[in-house]
């Protein structure tokens, strides 16, 4: 079918704006730079929310409402963290726009802005956030893996101590759920904010102020979940099973406020990202031609939007039982101790699958540039994603295979967890298959990527024991457990992660990452990696349970082991940290335009990426996968000009122009 | 040894074109070749060497049923493993770039391979079906009942004589009481040997998991909530109790051994206990399957009324009437 062109010359594609050559230039009442909100606006907003939400806790439940054997009043922390927060987004401008449209001012977008400074505001450059969501998720992962291993250092010795009882605890549920709260936006925060609209070719976000907020609330969640080790910490770990958290003290309540804050950047993030990709594709870039990157964030943003509203409820009635003395989740006035076990898994283990798809996608991204060949079965690996996403509502269960509670269930539970590992299976399917007679190039990237298949199996099949309620039996609660997820989540979500960063280093920062240090970064931290937590499952099933500070003395030998390699393990991140700054910093040297040759749209827009991404909304013409088919349209036209990629003047196939709302209505073209 | 040998499998390189089709069929023969000889030797090998020394051993039938399991599972993993092992190894060795060689391959067959796809996915799905239909069944047998099944247990060992253990979970250590001796409570765990066991698990405050790890038997306990699990021992000997479930400060500290004995040393530990233990088991509440915790100053304790036992002015056992009972 071939469509007239002369018609849609008035359309206007979602995003697509006049581009001027200048920013626009800021109207005249617009205040100085340093009087507009910025970081340390919002540092002085958190404070004195604070200090208005304690004051105010104080007086309204002096008295009544003590966490037991303390002088804190729950309901006070809970205000001014809240408070907190909120003085927090109010201070870095979260809640002008919003304000002035309810007050009934038409908001003016901020001037994009050329100064450093831009880091340090919201935004509404996606690549601006992606660069502070990349240094957030790295302060989250630093802080979390120091935790790490002052853990490790407690357990290189079965009976001798370094911490008490107290501080290990608080470290061991400081650690889970920074790391937790880190790796759900690991991958969709930096390298999904940055790369989402260039893979797409979209010259914006479909909500900038949601995604810039997203940022903001996610650092605020960083700063509460942190001040819980200022109120005592938390004894629950990552979980907060109910009884124990009703129980604990004031620690609990940055725990609650945090998660919470943080469930509600992720459900942001989410929004933000599943409408950019859902209706801000060019014409021509549809569903079949989607980087495969794009598909592992689509169903990340699924579970973000579905899953993660459980958590913010669950929080919210867990403050409710330690502040308004509800008993939600105490049995003997009513209400369940199961019930949080329930609510928490319905989105912890979706939770899982938020980390582990961005892996999976950018695996699969990655591999055909460095094999030369197209993604194998491309097909199967976006069905593989979809599955995975739609299946993990359905396993939630056997985190309880031996709670007690719906026994007659487990086997249900044990099906669908092993039918999960169906279309994870599709992950090694696809990449085995692009391996297959390929030209294998051992970048750094790659050599990620290959780690990430190699640990993700051992992950992968562990699980499966894992899902086997006898076996379960031996290994729930165990270090098996905790090797397992380690394996999966660091040995994938974060290999990938750290493929993704060498990847497309070049493209975003412009600079080349020093190969001798990548190379040594990569085999530090892999073989590392492997020696801490293989030891885990031997340990694990030699009946060492989570969480413990004491263990049979018979197992020292394996903790050892395990210990020594975590420090060496942390040492190869500071590798990847000096890597970072030499490179940037030290000596720079200009990356090449197109450094591994790839096909992927996001590789033809200039370096540095204007901030309008495309100068004209390009039309996609090919899948990015096209290696080594000579003779096959280029993946896009950048310059607008149909009779470039093949099509007759003035009209042009429907094939190039379908877009992704596959209902028959193309694009018209631009031309 | 898998590296070596798959290495030594390798091809040298291909210098001369050869037909597609042929290659094709050589890597593919030879990689299975491979695969099959090192799982036909692997598999054996843990089964037979390593198996019988698998956790959790063989103390009870639900042990010894959880270690087969672990095994059949070891069996089933090995060649999945081997099998991506060795291919990521000789797809490594064979097509990296700096070897030469022909151009990867492209067009339709590099785009997916209709047999390929099928074929992996219905081995797939009949692995899982596999898995899920054995774990089900071993689940039902009377060796699958060592996980805490609820109040209400509906897969039952066959034994008609079973010994009630009551486990009482609580900030930080496990209580047993022994409703067939009285109910008598004390915190060391002895059971007879060749007999099937039930264990009852509750809390009184937080949840713990009760996780005997010799005997193959974990089961959370919940605060005002009975989990059942079953073991029939068959071996002597001693095993460690740990609390599974983080549980607050000394979740760590929560440990303690008990053991299996003959059924007449059980008999004679059990009346002996029950005797010397008269006098506290009076002021206990009766045996129940249940009991309300006393966390945030509930309505009904288990400790009898009046007394708090953590008092450092009061001890636990002062004149009182029994309101819990």
């Amino acid at each position: 079918m071939a469509i007239d062109t002369s018609q849609v010359e008035e359309f206007e594609y979602p995003g697509e704006e006049e581009v001027a050559d200048q920013p626009p230039l800021p109207p005249s009442w617009r205040r100085s730079a340093w009087l507009r909100p910025h970081v340390l606006w919002a540092m002085a907003g958190g404070v004195l929310g604070y200090l208005i939400g304690h004051w105010l806790g104080n007086v309204i439940a002096s008295g009544y409402i003590q966490v037991q054997d303390t002088g804190q009043n729950d309901v006070a922390i809970v205000l001014g963290l809240v408070f907190g927060v909120v003085g927090w987004m109010a201070g870095i401008g979260g809640l002008t726009y919003p304000m002035a449209k309810i007050v009934g001012h038409e908001p003016m977008p901020p001037p994009p802005e050329k100064s450093w400074v831009r880091y340090f505001r919201m935004t509404d450059d996606h690549k601006v956030v992606g660069y502070q969501y990349a240094v957030g998720v790295l302060l989250f992962l630093f802080t979390g893996g120091l935790l790490a291993m002052l853990i490790r250092t407690e357990l290189l010795s079965p009976t001798s101590h370094v911490f008490g009882p107290g501080v290990y605890i608080a470290i061991v549920s400081e650690h889970g759920t920074i790391m937790m709260m880190m790796a759900s936006s690991a991958v969709v925060g930096p390298l999904g904010n940055w790369l989402i609209p260039l893979m797409i070719g979209s010259r914006r976000m479909a909500y900038p102020r949601v995604e810039a907020f997203s940022f903001w609330i996610f650092t605020a969640g960083y700063l509460v979940i942190v001040s819980a080790l200022l109120f005592g910490g938390f004894p629950t770990g990552w979980t907060g099973y109910a009884p124990l958290q009703t129980q604990a003290g004031g620690g609990m309540d940055s725990y609650l406020v945090g998660f919470g804050v943080i469930g509600i950047g992720m459900i942001m993030a989410g929004f933000n990202l599943a409408a950019t990709i859902i209706n801000y594709r060019a014409p021509g870039m549809t569903w079949g031609r989607v980087p495969i990157f794009v598909w592992g964030i689509l169903g990340t943003t699924a579970l973000l939007t579905l899953a993660t509203p459980t958590l913010v409820v669950a929080c919210l009635v867990g403050v409710l039982d330690r502040t308004a003395e509800t008993a939600f989740f105490v049995n003997e006035h009513g209400g369940s101790s199961f019930l949080w076990q329930n609510l928490f898994w319905f989105f912890g283990h979706p939770e899982v699958y938020i980390m582990a798809l961005p892996g999976f996608g950018i695996v699969m991204e990655i591999i055909p540039v460095f094999t030369r060949k197209p993604l194998f079965a491309y097909r199967v690996a976006a069905a593989g994603i979809l599955g995975v996403a739609l299946l993990s509502f359905f396993v939630w269960q056997h985190h309880l295979f031996q709670s007690g509670i719906n026994p007659d269930m487990r086997p249900l539970f044990m099906l669908t967890t092993e039918l999960i590992s169906i279309p994870t299976g599709f992950l090694f399917l696809v990449t085995l298959g692009t391996l297959w007679k390929s030209k294998i190039r051992f970048d750094t990237p790659m050599l990620f990527c290959l780690a990430m298949l190699f640990n993700f199996l051992i992950g992968g099949v562990t699980g499966v024991f894992l899902s086997d309620v006898p076996v379960n039996v031996t290994v729930h609660g165990s270090f098996f457990v905790l090797a397992h997820f380690h394996y999966t989540i660091m040995g994938g979500l974060i290999f990938a992660l750290f493929a993704g960063f060498y990847y497309w280093f070049p493209k975003i920062t412009g600079k080349t990452m020093n190969r001798k240090l990548s190379k040594l970064h990569f085999w530090t931290m892999f073989i590392f990696f492997n020696l801490t937590f293989f030891p885990m499952f031997l340990i694990g099933i030699l009946g060492q349970p989570r969480r413990v500070f004491e263990y049979a003395t018979n197992l020292q030998t394996l903790n050892d082991i395990a210990s020594i390699s975590a420090y060496f393990l942390g040492a190869s991140f500071l590798i990847f940290i000096v890597n970072f700054i030499w490179s940037i910093y030290l000596d720079p040297h200009p990356a090449p335009q197109n450094p591994w040759n790839s096909l992927g749209l996001e590789w033809q827009t200039p370096t540095p990426v204007p901030w309008y991404n495309f100068e004209h909304i390009p039309v996609i013409t090919n899948d990015p996968y096209h290696y080594g088919e000579p003779g096959a349209p280029a993946v896009a036209d950048l310059g607008r000009s149909m009779a470039s990629v093949g099509a007759p003047a003035g009209s042009v196939s429907s094939d190039d122009l379908e877009t992704g709302t596959g209902d028959g209505d193309p694009r018209p073209p631009i031309t | 040894m898998s590296e070596t040998q798959a290495a030594g499998a390798a091809p040298t390189p291909v210098t001369t074109e050869s037909t597609a089709a042929l290659d094709q069929t050589n890597h593919w023969w030879r990689l299975i070749a491979v695969w099959v000889v090192l799982s036909a030797i692997a598999d054996p090998l843990f089964y037979y060497l390593a198996g019988p020394h698998m956790p959790p051993g063989t103390m009870t039938d639900v042990a010894e049923g959880a270690q087969f399991d672990f095994n059949v599972l070891m069996v089933c993993a090995i060649p999945v493993i081997l099998a991506v092992w060795i291919y990521l190894l000789y797809a490594l060795i064979t097509w990296r770039a700096s070897r030469g060689g022909p151009e990867p391959v492209a067009g339709p067959e590099a785009r997916g391979h209709l047999g390929v796809q099928v074929g992996w996915i219905v081995f797939s799905t009949v692995l899982v079906m596999f898995l899920f239909g054995f774990g089900t069944y071993e689940l039902v047998q009377p060796e699958g009942a060592g996980g805490g099944e609820g109040a209400s247990p509906i897969w039952t060992p066959a034994s008609k004589t079973i010994l009630p253990i009551q486990v009482i979970g609580q900030q930080w250590k496990f209580t047993y009481r022994y409703p067939t001796f009285g109910g008598f409570e004390t915190d060391e765990l002895v059971v007879p040997s060749d007999t099937t066991i039930q264990f009852n698990v509750t809390s009184l405050d937080v949840i713990h998991s009760f996780w005997a790890y010799q005997l193959g038997v974990k089961a959370d306990a919940n605060p005002d909530y009975n989990n059942v699990a079953y073991a029939t021992t068959q071996q002597l000997g001693s095993f460690i109790v740990r609390c599974a479930e983080l549980c607050g400060l000394w979740h760590g500290a929560m440990y303690n051994s008990g053991a299996v004995v003959t059924k007449q040393q059980f008999d004679s530990w059990a009346r002996l206990t029950e005797f010397r233990l008269r006098k506290n088991t009076a002021l206990l509440p009766p045996y129940r399957l249940t009991y309300t915790p006393d966390a945030n100053g509930a309505d009904g304790s288990y400790y009898p009324d009046n007394v708090d036992p953590y008092s450092k002015t009061e001890q636990y056992g002062a004149p009182q009437n029994n309101g819990a009972g």
